[in-house]
């Protein structure tokens, strides 16, 4: 019989096992789950409560809304007032505070056309209908959400559409960790790696570091064989990617996709990310081939330096030095309703997980 | 913004385009990230509007099934 993902009887029986096992190494287990997504069903699931002094979970900085900085969100509102413009974006977005606390959402409510649109490849037809208008898509994402954007890419290209342009944020996983590794800003015994950006890269992108690795699926049970995965890894003193999300998740990845991207971007010599800074080669632009599509480059927009809401600490809650209750905002000033800081916007922010699960149980 | 779900494909067309069923939500989804063609009934993760993994249906379901228990479970929790 197969295993039922997130069945309760299932789900404490693993963890009892990893409690066994976490008991003969003597101290409890850090974890850093790298993607947002994780930190939800880590949430949802109480799996934190459930293994409550044997592991500390340590929230990373996988949630494309959270680290995209604040001058890229003002970049956005900028380009979506220029004249004759349509503004493409994925509803994530929409309502993160730029400077001055200004979201996209609250410049569309002054007139301005900004379309959420669910995949991107939508921004094609409102171009083709919109020939007056300058369509741009503004795109974020890891490697996950970049394949969709080589496909609009090279789907603009065929159609020699002239009025759609792409501006790219679309960052990558490995730099990050590598920062994160190397910041040493808590002791780390092991990651929990990303599932769906695993599906395109492979988990072959992790062999490079010196720590035990593994790749999970978003449910429960996916989630604790990880976990039991990585306290093994400790225990034998091994570092290794291992996989528990063989169902979707190959060594090598989705080559056609890999193959997509790298037809149509290139590493950006450097990205700022929120909370961690400047990072070379961390993020992707459009090759020289596709330039006449690079938003980036077409327009020209003076920004004047973002203004951050002084207590908002996103950007230690992304690295994950802070806890979102750590945070004076939280919960009183800062609700998913009323949104200070990315971390509270994006539905894989920690600070939205905290929220909305926090709450629930009060 | 990574997440993806399991999804059943019910129409193909020729330009590399399908419809799928989501937990019984009707899409057209892209499936030129997709290294080989699927079948009608084949289950992909969908992300974004693309299919950007074909899964063994035995998987699909599992996890549908536990998409769904996550939801209900949340639901529970909110009441």
């Amino acid at each position: 019989m197969k295993t039922n993902l997130n069945n309760k009887e299932v789900v404490l029986k693993a963890t009892n096992i990893i409690k066994q096992h976490i008991e003969k190494l003597g101290k409890p287990l850090n974890v850093m789950e790298f993607c947002g997504g994780h930190t939800h069903a880590i949430k949802r699931y109480h799996i934190d409560l459930l293994l409550e002094d044997y592991v500390n979970f340590i929230h990373g900085p996988g949630c494309p809304v959270c680290i995209t900085p604040m001058e890229r969100i003002d970049l956005a509102i900028e380009l979506s007032k220029l004249p004759n413009t349509i503004l493409t974006t994925y509803g994530d977005l929409m309502r993160v505070p730029g400077s001055y606390r200004k979201s996209l959402s609250d410049i569309r409510a002054q007139g301005y056309d900004i379309r959420m649109v669910y995949s991107c490849l939508e921004s094609l037809q409102i171009a083709i209908e919109n020939k007056n208008k300058n369509v741009i898509f503004f795109a974020i994402g890891f490697e996950t959400t970049t394949p969709p954007t080589a496909i609009l890419l090279k789907k603009a290209k065929q159609l020699k559409l002239k009025n759609l342009f792409v501006i790219s944020n679309h960052v990558m996983t490995p730099p990050a960790i590598r920062y994160i590794l190397s910041a040493k800003t808590s002791h780390l015994d092991g990651i929990i790696g990303p599932g769906h950006v695993s599906v395109i890269t492979g988990t072959k992108i992790y062999e490079e570091f010196d720590i035990p690795i593994a790749i999970s699926g978003f449910e429960a049970f996916d989630i604790l064989k990880a976990i039991n995965m990585l306290v093994n890894q400790v225990l034998k003193g091994e570092k290794k990617v291992e996989n528990a999300y063989t169902r979707a998740v190959s060594k090598e990845g989705n080559e056609q996709a890999k193959r997509i991207i790298e037809e149509t971007m290139e590493p950006r010599e450097s990205f700022n990310w929120r909370g961690i800074g400047t990072l070379k080669y961390s993020a992707l632009k459009l090759k020289k081939d596709y330039e006449e599509f690079d938003g980036e480059k077409v327009f020209n927009i003076d920004l004047p330096t973002p203004r951050e809401h002084p207590l908002c600490i996103c950007k230690d809650v992304i690295v994950g030095v802070a806890k979102p209750i750590d945070c004076k905002l939280f919960a009183k000033k800062c609700s998913p309703e009323n949104p200070m800081g990315s971390c509270m916007v994006s539905a894989e922010g920690a600070c939205a997980a905290y929220y909305k699960y926090a709450k629930v149980m009060l | 913004m990574c997440l993806a779900i399991p999804s059943k494909i019910v129409e193909i067309f020729d330009n590399d385009m399908a419809t799928v069923d989501t937990m019984g939500v009707r899409r057209k989804i892209s499936l030129m990230l997709l290294n080989q063609k699927p079948n009608v009934g084949d289950y992909v993760l969908l992300h974004v509007g693309f299919a950007i993994e074909i899964l063994s249906e035995e998987d699909a379901l599992e996890s549908l099934k536990a998409f769904e228990e996550a939801l209900s479970y949340e639901n529970e929790l909110e009441q």
